[in-house]
């Protein structure tokens, strides 16, 4: 068991494109980080970077305070599951789990220990005669995690390791891994692209974005206080919707204005915060769940009421989806099942104003 | 409604029936040309067979049917499996097959594992050339190579066989390897480094089982050109006890403008019978091998 660190990792490939623009993260003992982010934005490279699987270009990993930049994936005492799982086709289940153990040489007794061990955590016991060719995507995939859990090394990498699986199963093994860490405790290093994946794993999330990490935090952390527009777009599904606004004085408060005449008032508490922003052109964000039907007898505060044409209606079964547009951007809001909509049928919606944010769209930071 | 359902239906049966007709008849221009091909391609090892099982006076014989053998013997088979010479050429072959089948896979998996999995400078353009000295025909190279074989003091033996036969198998099994290992996932090689695993326990733990097809493969096509080389041994070797069967059937069983025909015809059905075993024991494997990372697996 042991803490991961890095300290301005630099991936540079041949012809100067930079993967990685030195990153800074600390991952604790015991602690579950999951990386996530678009495709493209570095967070497999850093993963495979801390497997020792890629060169760093500049800076430094540690891990159980060690320097490990020169040190060969072997010798760096961790363990990976890949999204293809990387059995090995012609071992046996058994034997594929008891591979590295038998080329450190442990004996026979310990190996056969660590593997049962193993097999009845992840319930596997039954598989353990059998070729990968004979098993299903979710047994591969926990036989690939039972490989690393038999090695009990300092740190598990996780490299987007439920992506081949169908949904069903996804979610499956989303749980199993949850509780094969809350069982084990290894510190564990997660790749995925996938934010929901990450929302119920993570300790903490990385948010990475184009080579750099946007945001760390507990994921109710980044789901309610997003640090830039980057994370409150990608946490969160459907997506926070962004509508262009203009924040004016009325008054003794502030009011947000849309081009088409709505005013939106900004909660009073918010004030102090947002006033050395009075007069510039923002972006106002509010996430689906935030934009409801109006209820009767609602007498939470500041409920801004305004009427909405749908142009879409998704009925998801325990709640249903209407997409519309409002000043050129495309908006999700999220009502009751049982409150009637229909494409073309205006209905009032009341956004809550106590779960806006306002950004910078210059900066793309949350105010 | 009825009359609706049965136009319907009836169109339904004259399209299934014109498809039948459209499978027949691929089905039957299929059969005609294999059979066509079957027969010319078979015609003359049937030949051969018949007249191995014809004595010398049927052979010459210029009456009847020569596809058909009116008093078969073995004769011509006994005759050549008891001859001292024969059994030499016979054992030369074994030798020179199986030393250059064994120094071929071993140059070739090595060659082809570090090809295409240990990136270094230049590999690509290595790979590319080693596939381009295969293009150079063996009527083209003995010419250099007799001055080198003839430099080693190698002339007429068959060591100097066992070390120009390589030129001929090391670059297509390399060749076929380097494809056999690229199409083995990336990350099973990961896996294996993570594992604890060095380069070398990568290539015979990993590797080398995985890639067994393909080393089937090219150990069947090394075999079969050491086997069959016939232009080298004619260049390279003079005497009968450093001959390999193939030049060794045709220059001992020919003297002068005698022909033994009986025995040439027996000598080169037993010389092409080790490859048909393999063949037949292996052909799946080397299917395999060859159409390796043709498809996506």
């Amino acid at each position: 068991m042991a803490q991961v660190t890095l300290r301005k990792i630099v991936k540079e490939y041949e012809g100067g494109v930079q993967a990685v623009k030195g990153i800074d993260l600390d991952i604790a003992d015991h602690e579950f980080v999951v990386l996530v982010g678009p495709s493209g934005c570095g967070k497999s490279t850093t993963l495979r970077m801390i497997a020792g699987l890629e060169e760093i270009t500049s800076g430094d990993i540690a891990i159980g305070g060690a320097l490990v930049n020169d040190i060969p994936p072997r010798d760096r005492d961790i363990a990976m599951v890949f999204q293809n799982y990387a059995l090995y086709p012609h071992m046996t289940v058994y034997d594929n789990m008891a591979f590295g153990l038998m080329l450190r040489k442990f004996d026979k007794g310990e190996i056969r220990r660590r593997v049962e061990n193993a097999a009845r955590i992840l319930d596997i016991g039954m598989l353990l005669d059998r070729k990968p060719k004979a098993l299903s995507g979710g047994q591969r995939q926990r036989v690939a995690m039972g490989r690393a859990i038999v090695r009990d090394p300092k740190v598990f990498l996780f490299d987007e390791p439920l992506s081949n699986l169908d949904a069903k199963l996804r979610v499956q093994m989303r749980t199993e891994i949850k509780k094969v860490h809350q069982t084990v405790k290894t510190t564990t290093v997660y790749v995925t692209h996938d934010q929901i994946e990450a929302m119920t794993l993570a300790d903490r999330v990385v948010v990475m974005n184009h080579g750099v990490i946007e945001q760390v935090g507990p994921p109710q952390e980044l789901y309610h206080h997003p640090a830039t527009k980057f994370v409150a777009g990608f946490i969160g599904s459907p997506a926070m919707n962004f509508i262009p606004v203009r924040l004016e004085q009325g008054g003794a408060a502030l009011n947000l204005e849309l081009p088409g005449g709505i005013v939106l008032p900004v909660p009073a508490d918010r004030t102090r915060r947002y006033t050395p922003h009075i007069g510039r052109e923002l972006l106002f964000g509010l996430r689906p769940e935030h934009l409801t039907e109006v209820r009767p007898n609602d007498h939470r505060e500041n409920m801004a009421v305004f009427e909405a044409v749908p142009e879409v209606v998704e009925p998801m079964g325990m709640e249903t989806l209407l997409h519309f547009w409002m000043e050129g951007a495309e908006i999700c809001a999220r009502i009751d099942p049982a409150t009637p909509a229909e494409p073309g049928r205006g209905l009032p919606l009341a956004a809550d104003m106590n779960q806006m944010h306002l950004i910078d769209p210059k900066t793309d930071r949350v105010l | 409604m009825s009359a609706t359902t049965a136009t319907v239906g009836g169109g339904i049966a004259r399209k299934v029936g014109s498809l039948h007709r459209e499978r027949r008849w691929a089905l039957v221009t299929a059969y005609i040309s294999l059979v066509f091909s079957a027969i010319i391609m078979l015609a003359p090892p049937f030949y051969m067979l018949i007249t191995s099982l014809k004595t010398s006076a049927e052979i010459a014989d210029q009456k009847g049917n020569p596809w058909i053998v009116r008093n078969p013997t073995l004769m011509n088979y006994w005759e050549l499996m008891t001859d001292k010479l024969f059994q030499g050429f016979f054992i030369n072959s074994v030798i020179v097959t199986v030393i250059v089948v064994v120094l071929t896979m071993v140059i070739s998996v090595l060659a082809a594992f570090a090809l295409a999995r240990m990136r270094f400078f230049g590999s690509q353009v290595l790979a590319t050339g080693v596939f381009l000295t295969y293009l150079v025909p063996d009527t083209l190279l003995f010419i250099p190579l007799y001055q080198i074989v003839g430099g080693l003091g190698l002339l007429n033996s068959i060591w100097g066989l066992v070390l120009v036969y390589p030129t001929l198998t090391v670059p297509f099994c390399t060749w076929i390897m380097i494809g056999y290992f690229a199409s083995i996932p990336k990350e099973l090689d990961e896996a294996a480094l993570i594992d604890g695993a060095n380069w070398m326990q990568m290539l015979t733990k990993i590797f080398i089982p995985v890639a067994l097809p393909g080393i089937i493969a090219a150990t069947i096509f090394a075999f079969t050109v050491s086997w069959a080389a016939f232009v080298y041994p004619t260049a390279f070797v003079t005497t009968p006890d450093q001959m390999p069967l193939t030049i060794g059937v045709v220059s001992q069983l020919v003297r002068g403008d005698t022909f033994a025909w009986g025995q040439i015809m027996a000598g080169a059905l037993l010389a092409a019978l080790p490859p048909v075993i393999v063949y037949a024991f292996l052909m799946d494997y080397y299917i395999a091998g060859l159409t390796a990372g043709a498809t996506k697996g």
